[in-house]
């Protein structure tokens, strides 16, 4: 496999070798991209893309539709290996080894690289076994006891402990959209992942809902790394540290959030942010 | 800070945990995709030793034992006088009684004789004082081939003829090896003097693998099992496939397109809809039971009918015609009712002109789909009285009929298994062809003219 | 044969009157007014005014002429003819037709015979005569009928779109004369028999022993139909053992493993499973299946009948495979994708997802498809015939013969029907059983397979 030191422009940012095996410092590097592209048959959705993800924070993808944000998300983890004829190649690191390295089984990557859809997918299962279902299968919990701790846990830091604690055995999709919404999140935090990326996570939501994930992701990035697609920039402004910008499958500028919204280097980022398309 | 290392120590805990369980829940899917592969496994193997059983048993039965003979049309045995012609003012019943006799005079000319001497020149000296093993060579319904070679030319009496006769169904047996030859004398069907002669005409060359064209153009017969046939199950098998197409696809296309075209959502249709899809699933002696009642007990027509049977088939048939006609006009898309209605043109006019000319690959293909289906229905046949023995070829749709699914049942339930069992499953092949290629045209009709909308 | 000529003559008629119309309202359109319809429809409305009539009269004669004929020529008969039982004077009728029509009898006809004969001939031809007068007088009114309002400013094509839609829905009606008539004629038979039989006797009887005694005996024998539920159970019970695990595995590895080669490939292969006539599977069992199973019984020491409730059910199995199959591909093909991948997302594997999240979600829809396929099971009658033996005894053991509640319709109305005994009537209350049974599931299955797909729309 590739030396992952070679593809780093400031090599003194991070130590490969250590952040290989141990945990990795505030905001250092967590996920590096470097030049992915993904075919789906014979259309080229997204070109030689590089990126650098600092850990414990929020890091939007943002972009008029069509212009790769959500492929690039999947390719993190791996989900587009789940769909028909689409092809990836590149570098994706996370913590400097490549997740397409055959000693890195993909159901662990998905384990410490969680995921929340846009539509909020609970399983027609009650609340408690919606949570429980990650830990289980990875055999996370050693009793019943522990399973329920790591159930509720999830659940306070999803915000949704106190209003569901008493009706742990009702449905899932019995909950409001928000509230489901929120369970997915808890569910993805119960596998304790490093990672979680968010895929328009509000698109489907009211605003009061809409703000009360905010106010959870904001409160998440103390403790994981978040990428978050989001086609509203105000979203992305409120909610994240870095933001890159991707048109028609090319990622056109990143950089600190404020930057891009208030002093952005490309034209076309300006465009994009001036409302003049998108 | 803390709460960092904390979640920082869980999630490492996790991983570890996760990489824990990978090999057992990988062998896991590897086992599970397993047990896929087989159950589909299992299921083609069931389909390739059913048809495997099937052709083992029933090739074999299409080439049946037949002994070659020059017979000696003797005038001394062969005493007939002229047909009788019908006389004036005889009534039809009077000139039909005497060309019975006459027939019955023909008939009870020792035809076996003529075989037995054919038979006698070619055997051992004893034969000629073992008639009765001797006769039982030779299927004795192959009497009835000499005599209507005589009827037909009257001038062959006194040449000699050289025909092929079928051999009887034990000698068939024997010679195919359809029984186990280290049974005792007495299990055997052929006693050890039949036996020895069959070795003689074997050796002769005179024993002989014919095609058996009887199975194909001879009628059922108990007397004579080896000359036992389907000519009989064919044609009313035929007349009730062609009741059905005749009854019905019209229905069935009629109901398709009020259901899809006129009807509007009340309560009739929902009646009507539900029903059709009950009588889709509905067992089919129930429509037995149904043919009983109606047909025989109360319209009174007679027992064992194709015409029974056909109505019976249809009433069968007339769910399958009319989902598969409706899935057809849903496909059409509705642009081209739209097209057909902004010119001006009627409902019945836009379906008669456009919708039925284009569904009409749709209908067919479903229409002999259903007519498939029915021709291997055999439970409700036989409550119409289908379970008895008919030795003769129906003339009109009311006469005594079998029908083909039916005559294999009444041969498998013969006491002559090993001659049998082979000669059903022949019958067997014949149906599963006559299927084949009533799906095949199916599937092609299909391929050929389907749209895609 | 003289109704084939008048339905021949008809049909010329229409067609005279079709083009009379339709010429007469080209001519009218030539000379310039303007017609509602098209002269088609003109012609075929004369058609179908002058047709119909004669021949809805045509049908009336068909099937009532016969039977008043024959009263009127019994009631003329003389006394002790008329006192004979219904087969024999019916028999005697049949020669008096035989006379009547010159075809003659074997032997001298009596003189009442002939006499009978010559008021039948005599009735005959009065009846022929009054049809075609009839049918003429029916077609001339329907023609005149329409006649007086003929021009152009008749709706004729609106009358005969009316008249193709009644004849639409007459025919979309058949279904619902098909399940009334199947629904009736097996309840008032099952009601003849429930006349010799008491109800509780039969529905919960144990023993199935109908002797063939005399009508009148008081339902002498056991028309008991526990043993024949029983055996029905036992045999679609062992049938679901087997097309259940292998159908619906069948169904995931073509839904979720399979490539699209593969599929193109065994879909078919098992489709053939499902249209080989049940006849060819009875034949299967009895002359492969059994003889295996008896052997291997043989085999290990236990005594396996060739004929049991194991071979029947197996090979019943082997034909609800694609069934089963066919009806949870298409169910689990229905859990939307969003579950699986909020599965995969969390990091479980193929088969994890489809154990823990698709099928608990298809739930529904797959006992639905496997409660079809149990009523499948239980209207099943040619290998049960051919295979399962034919002892209609409460017993448990699969390994011995067994009969059902179908076997036994057919072993009762083969033979002599005599709609008079118990003998035969009881296989119309068996069916009736069989019928609700069946009825019951298919509605069950398809509520809770409906519930399901709309929970997905």
């Amino acid at each position: 496999m590739l030396d992952p030191s070679k593809f780093l422009a400031d090599p003194s940012a991070v130590n490969v070798a250590a952040a290989a095996q141990s945990e990795v410092a505030l905001g250092d590097p967590k996920v590096i991209a470097r030049d992915v592209n993904v075919w789906y048959g014979d259309k080229q959705g997204l070109k030689s893309v590089s990126i650098d993800i600092r850990s414990r924070s929020v890091t939007a993808f943002i972009g008029p539709s069509g212009c790769g944000k959500s492929t690039f998300l999947r390719c993190f983890n791996r989900m587009n290996d789940t769909i028909e004829g689409a092809r990836v190649d590149g570098t994706i690191l996370l913590d400097g080894r490549s997740i397409y390295d055959p000693d890195l089984d993909v159901v662990e990557l998905r384990a410490r690289v969680g995921m929340v859809f846009q539509k909020p997918n609970p399983f027609p299962k009650s609340i408690y076994e919606n949570i429980a279902y990650g830990p289980r299968i990875h055999g996370l919990a050693r009793n019943k006891s522990d399973l329920a701790q790591i159930v509720e846990t999830s659940l306070q830091k999803a915000g949704l402990w106190d209003e569901v604690k008493d009706r742990l055995n009702d449905p899932g999709t019995g909950l409001s959209g928000g509230q489901q919404q929120r369970l997915c999140i808890a569910r993805a935090i119960a596998v304790s992942p490093e990672v979680i990326l968010m895929d328009e996570p509000c698109s489907a939501l009211d605003p009061i809902a809409t703000a009360r994930i905010e106010e959870l992701i904001d409160e998440l990035r103390a403790n994981y790394t978040i990428i978050i697609v989001t086609h509203s920039m105000q979203q992305a402004a409120r909610v994240s540290q870095r933001t890159a910008f991707f048109h028609l499958g090319v990622l056109v500028e990143e950089g600190p959030t404020e930057t891009i919204f208030t002093n952005p280097s490309d034209k076309r980022t300006l465009d994009y942010i001036t409302g003049r398309f998108g | 800070m803390t709460v960092a290392t904390d979640i920082a120590a869980t999630g490492f805990e996790s991983t570890d945990k996760v990489r824990a369980s990978l090999a057992r829940r990988h062998a896991a899917e590897k086992r599970f995709r397993l047990i896929g592969l087989v159950a589909i496994l299992l299921g083609l193997g069931f389909v390739a030793i059913l048809f495997a059983s099937i052709l083992a048993k029933g090739l074999p039965a299409f080439w049946q034992s037949n002994i070659r003979l020059t017979i000696n049309l003797d005038p001394a045995i062969i005493k007939i006088s002229p047909p009788p012609q019908q006389q004036e003012g005889q009534s039809n019943a009077a000139h039909q009684a005497e060309l019975l006799a006459w027939r019955g005079e023909l008939a009870s000319l020792n035809w076996g004789r003529l075989i037995e001497n054919a038979l006698i020149a070619e055997l051992p000296s004893d034969a000629a004082q073992r008639r009765r093993d001797v006769s039982r060579l030779v299927t004795s319904g192959e009497r009835f081939k000499l005599r209507d070679l005589v009827a037909a030319n009257p001038n062959l009496i006194g040449s000699t003829v050289d025909v092929d006769l079928l051999a009887d169904a034990n000698v068939d047996v024997w010679v195919k090896g359809n029984i186990d030859r280290t049974l005792p004398d007495a299990q055997l069907p052929l006693n050890p003097v039949q036996r020895n002669y069959v070795a003689v005409l074997q050796e002769k060359g005179l024993l002989v693998q014919r095609f058996a064209s009887g199975l194909f153009v001879n009628v059922d017969s108990r007397s004579s099992l080896a000359s036992a046939g389907l000519a009989g199950a064919f044609i009313g098998s035929l007349y009730m496939m062609l009741i059905v197409i005749v009854l019905a696809v019209p229905v069935g296309v009629a109901a398709a397109v009020y259901l899809e075209e006129f009807a509007t959502k009340n309560r009739l249709t929902d009646l009507i809809e539900i029903n059709i899809n009950n009588l889709a699933a509905v067992p089919s002696i129930v429509f037995g039971l149904l043919g009983a009642a109606v047909f025989i007990n109360w319209l009174r027509l007679p027992l064992s009918a194709p015409l029974v049977g056909g109505l019976v088939l249809t009433l069968m048939t007339l769910p399958t015609i009319i989902i598969a006609t409706r899935a057809t006009l849903r496909a059409i898309p509705p642009s081209i009712r739209q097209a057909a209605i902004g010119l001006g043109a009627s409902r019945v006019q836009t379906i008669t002109h456009h919708l039925l000319p284009l569904a009409i690959p749709g209908i067919l293909t479903g229409a002999i789909i259903g007519v498939a289906q029915a021709l291997g229905e055999t439970a409700p046949l036989l409550l119409i009285g289908m379970s008895a023995f008919v030795a003769s070829v129906p003339v009109t749709p009311l006469d005594q009929s079998t029908a083909l699914p039916v005559q294999i049942y009444l041969w498998q339930g013969n006491e002559l298994r090993n001659f049998f069992e082979a000669r059903t499953s022949a019958a067997i092949i014949v149906l599963l062809a006559l299927m084949v290629m009533l799906n095949g045209l199916a599937i092609f009709l299909r391929r050929r003219f389907e749209k895609r909308w | 044969m003289s109704s084939f000529w008048l339905i021949v003559v008809v049909l010329a008629v229409m067609g005279f009157a079709y083009q009379f119309g339709a010429t007469k309202s080209r001519k009218v359109a030539r000379s310039g007014a303007r017609l509602h319809s098209l002269p088609t429809h003109y012609g075929v409305l004369l058609a179908l005014w002058c047709g119909v009539p004669a021949l809805a009269v045509l049908l009336l004669f068909a099937v009532f002429e016969g039977n008043v004929i024959r009263a009127i020529v019994a009631s003329g008969l003389p006394d002790e003819i008329r006192a004979l039982p219904a087969d024999q004077l019916s028999a005697i009728l049949n020669r008096i037709h035989s006379i009547a029509t010159g075809f003659g009898v074997a032997g001298e006809p009596e003189t009442f015979e002939v006499q009978a004969a010559e008021r039948m001939a005599t009735l005959a031809s009065i009846g022929l005569l009054a049809r075609i007068a009839a049918m003429a007088v029916a077609a001339v009114l329907g023609l005149a009928f329409v006649l007086r309002r003929f021009g152009p400013q008749l709706r004729a094509r609106n009358e005969v779109e009316r008249g193709v839609q009644a004849l639409l829905i007459f025919c979309s009606a058949v279904a619902i004369f098909t399940t009334v008539g199947i629904v009736l004629s097996m309840l008032s038979e099952a009601i003849r028999f429930f006349s010799f039989v008491h109800p509780f006797d039969f529905f919960f009887g144990t023993v199935w022993n109908p002797r063939f005694a005399t009508v009148g005996a008081g339902g002498g024998g056991g028309y008991g139909l526990l043993p024949l539920l029983w055996g029905t159970v036992l045999i679609s019970f062992i049938a679901m053992l087997v097309a259940v695990p292998v159908g619906l595995m069948t169904a995931i590895y073509m839904a979720e493993y399979a490539s699209p080669h593969f599929r193109s490939f065994a879909k078919p292969v098992l489709e053939v499973l499902a249209g080989i006539p049940t006849i060819v599977y009875g034949f299967f069992a009895l002359t492969v299946v059994g003889p295996f199973f008896a052997s291997i019984g043989a085999m290990i020491g236990v005594e396996v009948r060739a004929t049991s409730a194991l071979t029947a059910g197996v090979v019943m199995g082997i034909m609800i495979i694609p069934f089963v199959s066919s009806l949870s591909d298409d169910i689990i093909t229905q859990v939307p994708r969003s579950m699986r991948d909020g599965s995969l997302g969390l990091g479980a594997t193929h088969s994890e997802t489809i154990k823990r999240v698709v099928l608990p979600a298809a739930l529904p829809g797959i006992v639905g498809a496997f409660l079809l396929a149990v009523s499948r099971a239980v209207g099943e009658t040619m290998i049960v015939v051919l295979a399962a033996g034919n002892a209609p005894v409460l017993q448990i053991n699969p390994l011995q013969a067994i009969s059902t509640v179908t076997v036994t319709i057919v072993n009762q109305l083969t033979g002599d029907i005599d709609f008079t005994s118990p003998q035969s009537l009881v296989a119309f209350a068996l069916g009736l059983t069989l019928f609700t049974i069946t009825l019951g599931l298919n509605i069950v299955a398809l509520y809770i397979v409906r519930k399901y797909r709309e929970q997905y729309e």
